[in-house]
């Protein structure tokens, strides 16, 4: 609070424990909540898995007593890791820590719209996660298409609850996205030039004008589906004339760039960590910055290739799947300058680096698939097949969870002053990696043979993948558990981690202040060159 | 920035000496904790709540109790946000150049959020064949009986454009240390949005179709018109916010980033509403209205 004694106590040491953690005005607790956030709620979504992974493990019906719990249980898993586990730790967590950091700033352009960014999650949270207590549950899938969604299938509170839990969300990402623009444009340090500016940096300034461009149109997309459920109005009822592919368009015209706000962060920390770890400054710098700009413009403009199976006509699908097709352009400039970069560098394989050529192999298989489904030909077959299922989490679940991974492997040191054991981390990474291949690759077979998404039940046919897919998860939560006890010896007996942990390779600002960096960091602005 | 012209001065002042020097090295405003994030997230995560609630088992008391904390959430954050802007070195130039760029891109994205509900409008009124189950693709649909735009729409629009005017006014006023400019283009710009938000009021009294199970011309009309006019007052009060500072002497020739801000608010509510009265008014209403 502004008070006459405002500025006497910006001397570098920590308010006390309300004020610090629920009153906070500092990016870098603010930025530990939003990592404390994700994993608790990553706890939830993954849990959540195990319970599909558990049905889905033989056929017929295990442990769902019906289609609609079935449902509320996939659309809670959607939402939560969503909105809950991967933007928060991406855009709230490491945005938080290291952009401010990077490019010489004190601190965040506004400190508490950062704070109310986090606080708005919370509530959020707690709205989603009690919709799935409260009467059938909102089971109409992340997309929550109506008809499905509007109050004649889902009569109950729940829905209502989800639905009001995306407008918390999406308040928060608005705030933060307005936030972070204004602080990457306005606070960088003297001699920081656009052009210099690290590529987490480049990273979190696009998905920022993605947030900033995208969510609200969710938000009046919901806004409508609020008021048709509560208060009579038609926009997606047929009864009242309305048209439910209305709101196909307005989701994915939000859904669309927010497949990329989940990936630009994790493309940031990768090309930090590939450059680090080969010891070499990042292959086309400038290159990596406008294939991010690049990628961002034209996600806005591909969202109807969600909908070929809407009845669009056909001139409306050749347009959707040629502009799709351009994404994979720079995002093939991005791939490539990242082996160049590893190209004739001095290469060390530590936790973050493994993690990061995972994150490229995978993310190219979930990004060469993606292509595969953006013919619209083909996706007359493979719409809502187990395909898009292994596709999308390729590109999420082994891609953007991977950037999470690389980033506190990378940063750990960094934020709590320890270094994680250095086995341990490898062991880590090779469970995830086995473990979710394990569970996604064979999904791309059920997708061939036809298995339908979201179902409880499938056919005797598809019994083998399915069990080869459980089991794999089921490696995969071990992996996640294992990765608590990591971070637990981390906290416990880690070495304490220098300034600069990585050595040479390692040349952004963040390292060159101590493990962890004083309460405000930079007291006086550092000169970039 | 658009405002570049104003910064100028202060800018002039800093090379003078007169801006005063933050307590710090670094020219940035680091703010210190405050209760009101917290507070307003959780009075807000109630107030919807007390939606769904009060639709489905009408009790309307969360809704209050979260709305009462908002608005006292809004109260004491800005109040405390104000408090700070009359410190000597807090608000420096390069924070108020921050404030402008996160009042930008507030309104870039409500700009994305009346861009849903337009979408919402074109999507039937382009293409009327969208509109399920009507016998002819016909927009309005037929047996909607639409406003004439050229009586109280019209008048709308010149109420909102002429305030726009007085706005200008005032903003000159501030410019050149016209106090008495100042206040009087703010007092006509609050009374104009008053009277706009007074006739919308009259003619949603006078809509010939219902809003609940009015159907989808009415559900385009009213939430896109509805939107704006919450906007209007949302705007109103931002500007009467301005008046009563601008009576206290708080703004200057070269410091009223808080009137700025609600000028720019009042010209994106100003443009919004000509879209709304070309598409929906003129454009949208047929010939078999009135």
């Amino acid at each position: 609070m502004a008070t006459a004694h405002a500025h006497d106590d910006h001397h570098d040491h920590a308010p006390g424990f309300v004020s610090r953690w629920l009153y906070s005005t500092n990016h870098k607790d603010i930025g530990t909540l939003y990592i404390l956030f994700s994993l608790f709620a990553g706890i939830i979504g993954i849990g959540i898995s195990l319970l599909m992974r558990i049905e889905l493990q033989q056929p017929g019906m295990q442990i769902f007593a019906d289609g609609q719990s079935w449902n509320a249980m996939v659309s809670a898993h959607g939402l939560i890791m969503v909105f809950f586990v991967i933007m928060p730790a991406l855009i709230g967590g490491f945005g938080n820590w290291f952009v401010p950091i990077m490019i010489g700033a004190p601190d965040m352009a506004f400190p508490r719209l950062n704070n109310i960014s986090f606080w708005l999650l919370v509530p959020a949270f707690l709205l989603l996660g009690g919709s799935m207590f409260v009467g059938q549950g909102a089971g109409a899938g992340w997309t929550i298409y109506p008809p499905l969604s509007d109050s004649q299938y889902q009569p109950g509170m729940s829905m209502d609850m989800a639905l009001f839990a995306l407008h918390l969300a999406g308040a928060s990402s608005i705030l933060g996205a307005a936030n972070f623009i204004t602080t990457i444009l306005n606070m960088r340090a003297p001699g920081m030039t656009l052009h210099k500016m690290p590529l987490f940096v480049w990273s979190m300034l696009v998905t920022a004008f993605l947030l900033l461009l995208a969510v609200p149109v969710l938000g009046g997309a919901i806004t409508m589906l609020i008021t048709d459920r509560n208060f009579g109005t038609a926009f997606f009822r047929p009864e009242g004339g309305g048209d439910p592919v209305l709101f196909q368009h307005l989701f994915w015209f939000f859904g669309h760039p927010e497949v990329y706000i989940m990936i630009l962060p994790a493309f940031g920390i990768v090309s930090h960590v590939v450059s680090t770890f080969s010891k070499k400054p990042v292959f086309g710098y400038l290159g990596m910055a406008y294939a991010m700009v690049a990628i961002g413009v034209v996600g806005f403009v591909v969202w109807a290739h969600h909908m070929y199976q809407s009845g669009m006509d056909v001139d409306t699908r050749a347009y959707f799947m040629a502009a799709t097709m351009v994404i994979a352009v720079p995002t093939g400039v991005k791939i490539f300058s990242w082996i160049a970069t590893m190209w004739g560098g001095s290469m060390r394989y530590d936790t973050p680096m493994l993690f990061a050529i995972g994150f490229i192999f995978l993310f190219t298989v979930g990004g060469v698939t993606g292509v595969v489904l953006a013919n619209a030909s083909i996706t007359q077959i493979l719409h809502n097949t187990y395909y898009v299922v292994a596709h999308f989490h390729y590109v999420l679940s082994l891609g953007a969870v991977f950037g999470i991974y690389c980033g506190i492997y990378y940063w750990i040191g960094k934020m709590s002053g320890r270094q994680y054991p250095e086995m341990l981390g490898k062991i880590h990474f090779w469970m995830t990696f086995i473990g979710v291949n394990l569970t996604f690759f064979p999904m791309h077979f059920l997708g061939n043979q036809g298995m339908p998404r979201r179902y409880p039940d499938y056919a005797d046919a598809h019994a083998g993948w399915n069990l080869i897919a459980s089991l794999g998860a089921y490696l995969s939560i071990a992996s996640f558990v294992f990765f608590f006890f990591v971070m637990w010896v981390t906290f416990r007996r880690g070495a304490v981690a220098a300034a600069n942990p990585w050595g040479e390779g390692a040349t952004t600002l963040e390292w060159q202040v101590p493990s962890p960096p004083a309460f405000h960091t930079f007291e006086e602005l550092p000169r970039i060159r | 920035m658009a405002s570049s012209a104003h910064a100028a001065p202060a800018h002039a002042a800093t090379a003078a000496g007169q801006e005063p020097a933050p307590p710090h090295k670094h020219p940035y405003h680091l703010v210190d904790p405050s209760p009101w994030p917290l507070v307003g997230a959780f009075s807000g995560g109630a107030m919807l709540f007390g939606i769904v609630l009060n639709s489905h088992e009408g009790n309307r008391w969360m809704f209050l109790a979260g709305l009462a904390g908002l608005l006292f959430t809004m109260f004491m954050w800005w109040r405390d946000v104000l408090k700070e802007s009359r410190q000597p070195g807090v608000h420096t130039p390069i924070v108020r150049l921050g404030l402008r760029y996160g009042m930008m891109l507030f309104i870039a994205s409500e700009v994305m959020f009346f861009v849903a509900f337009f979408w919402a409008y074109f999507h039937y009124a382009i293409f009327p064949e969208n509109v399920l189950g009507a016998e002819h693709a016909v927009w309005p649909p037929a047996g909607i009986k639409t406003f004439d735009p050229f009586h109280l729409p019209l008048l709308n629009t010149m109420i909102l454009l002429l305030s726009g005017c007085t706005v200008t006014w005032a903003h000159h006023g501030v410019i050149h240390n016209d106090r008495k400019a100042l206040i009087q283009g703010l007092a006509l710009t609050v009374l104009l949005g008053l009277s706009f938000t007074g006739l919308q009021v009259l003619e949603y009294m006078e809509a010939p179709f219902a809003f609940a199970g009015g159907g989808i011309y009415s559900s385009t009309f009213f939430l896109a018109t509805g939107f704006h006019g919450f906007h209007v007052m949302v705007g109103t009060i931002f500007l009467a916010v301005c008046l009563f500072r601008a009576m206290a002497g708080q703004f200057t020739a070269e410091r009223h980033f808080g009137f700025e801000a609600a000028a720019w608010y009042w010209h994106f509510v100003d443009v919004v509403w000509l879209f709304l009265f070309v598409a929906i008014y003129v454009l949208g209403a047929g010939s078999s209205g009135h």
